[in-house]
């Protein structure tokens, strides 16, 4: 897969941009003339982040309380209850197992390889901790074999701990295969227990029996760096940023339409359009995918809104994995979600039948709807197979193609006007401005 | 007393299109258009109950299950 996104998180923001409060997790990154790309060695580490207290007991429920204190909700997609997850998971049948997940398949996503490839240790420190909540004796970092500065990171990093501040008990970095669906929790699970990563019907979930059959933590590798820092600096700390309801910062994807892509540290409730301006536009924008290729399309109208989980719900949309994809005044949001269609189709896991033949289809339709010529059942067949590809897939997959589709029609609804009258507007015949990867794996039917 | 109720549902990895449950069952399954089960999500009410776990047996890939939730 090709990484869609620069490394520019080091460039001073544009003079007009509005200031946004204390990085926490790329402290280091985000001061002007720091040079990016520096990988932290543990003694650096060290300088900014002190080594964090050590377990009273096992398991360490004090944490679990903490990171509940503090409001942390996973960083990977679903924004799932941290502590809920760990309260269960070190009550499970069996001595459990922490499994970092880092894959980020997702396309347009590049904060969890940045934060694996420039803060290895504090990722580290996070699954630590988290594993001493737990009471786990053991630790499964799983990062993409498509991203070879992340697992080199890791595995450098990993390496200098072993003399220095042995971790008492094994952390294994697994390489997965490419692949969006390799990311998704069952898959995962099933793909560090020597099987292919490909998803397994649930239940059981991963927390009841995951790795090796015993209680799994996945968690994603953002929230795990922010367990490390609540574990530090404490609950009410973590609290000072983000809102209320949805405490903390958050790293956040910016690509498309904006000068300096890349990543960017926010506190949760960040005006979407702060957050815009900051990676700097580019002339006028029609529409951002809030959340990635699994997002929602929220139209310019709505940029006002506050990027989290609650702020974005009047758009249908929510955070997700943390992704902005800018799409600019001219471009044709129904043609850039038509290619997302094709690439989900070809991303599929080839499982389930819904989502085998329903997604090939669902794309077909709206390939024609964003060229024609458009059928003459019009909207109709479109919809209904969207209803009935929902839910019906082993993993989510098949929702989050369902999920963008519609997002597509109900931000876009002059455009779909006019395409169906025959009238595609210009920019459909433009170059793509959301780069999507060649789907990394085929489903090839069975 | 309320009594427990069951729901059919499919395990769709399992699943391969066969569709010999909505023929035995058509008052409750419905194929997609590629002969995918479409399952209704109500409890199966006790008219059906004979014919539903007939559907379940007569699954060639045994994707097709009750299941019991607690009334």
């Amino acid at each position: 897969m090709t990484l869609t996104v620069a490394r520019t998180t080091n460039r001073p923001p544009a003079p007009d941009a509005p200031a946004i409060p204390g990085p926490r997790l790329l402290a280091h990154m985000h001061p002007p003339g720091v040079v990016s790309g520096t990988w932290q060695s543990l003694a650096e580490h060290r300088t900014r982040y002190p080594r964090p207290p050590t377990p009273r007991a096992k398991p360490w429920t004090e944490l679990i309380d903490a990171a509940d204190q503090a409001g942390l909700r996973g960083r990977g997609g679903a924004g799932f209850p941290t502590a809920v997850k760990m309260r269960t998971v070190s009550r499970g049948r069996g001595r459990p197992v922490v499994l970092a997940n880092g894959t980020e398949g997702e396309p347009a996503s590049y904060k969890d390889k940045l934060l694996l490839t420039y803060q290895p240790h504090l990722v580290l420190d996070g699954a630590l901790l988290a594993a001493a909540a737990v009471g786990a004796d053991r630790v499964v970092i799983g990062v993409e074999q498509t991203a070879p500065d992340a697992l080199a990171a890791m595995g450098r990093a990993l390496a200098e701990r072993a003399s220095v501040e042995p971790a008492g008990i094994p952390v294994d970095v697994v390489a997965t295969p490419a692949g969006y669906v390799t990311g998704e929790e069952t898959a995962l699970v099933q793909f560090v227990n020597g099987g292919p990563a490909l998803p397994t019907t649930a239940p059981p979930r991963p927390f009841e029996k995951g790795v090796g059959k015993r209680p799994t933590l996945v968690q994603n590798v953002e929230t795990l760096a922010h367990v490390a820092q609540i574990a530090r600096n404490g609950a009410a700390w973590f609290r000072q940023s983000g809102t209320p309801d949805e405490p903390g910062t958050a790293l956040v994807t910016v690509t498309g339409a904006v000068v300096r892509a890349g990543v960017i540290e926010v506190p949760m409730g960040t005006p979407l359009e702060t957050i815009i301006e900051r990676a700097g536009p580019v002339g006028r924008w029609a529409a951002a995918l809030v959340g990635g290729f699994f997002g929602t399309w929220v139209p310019a109208a709505q940029f006002n809104l506050p990027f989290s989980r609650a702020g974005l719900a009047p758009a249908g949309a929510s955070p997700g994995a943390g992704i902005v994809i800018v799409l600019p005044h001219g471009a044709c949001g129904l043609s850039e979600t038509a290619r997302i269609m094709a690439w989900y189709a070809g991303e599929t896991a080839g499982q389930c039948g819904p989502c085998i033949f329903g997604l090939p289809a669902l794309a077909g339709e709206m390939a024609a709807l964003s060229h024609g010529p458009v059928p003459a059942q019009g909207l109709g067949r479109l919809q209904r197979w969207a209803s009935e590809v929902e839910g019906r897939g082993a993993c989510k997959h098949p929702d989050g193609a369902v999920r963008v589709l519609r997002s597509a029609l109900r931000a876009f609804p002059h455009d779909v006007e006019r395409h169906l009258q025959g009238q595609p507007c210009g920019g459909s015949f433009a170059l793509p401005v959301i780069p999507v990867p060649r789907a990394a794996r085929n489903p090839a039917g069975r | 007393m309320a009594r427990d109720t069951e729901t059919l549902e499919v395990e769709p990895i399992a699943c391969v299109g066969h569709g010999v449950c909505a023929e035995l069952l058509p008052e409750w399954i419905r194929l997609d258009d590629w002969g995918y089960p479409i399952i209704r999500k109500e409890a199966i009410p006790p008219e059906l109950m004979v014919q539903a776990k007939w559907a379940v047996s007569n699954c060639p890939a045994l994707a097709l299950h009750l299941r019991r939730k607690k009334a």
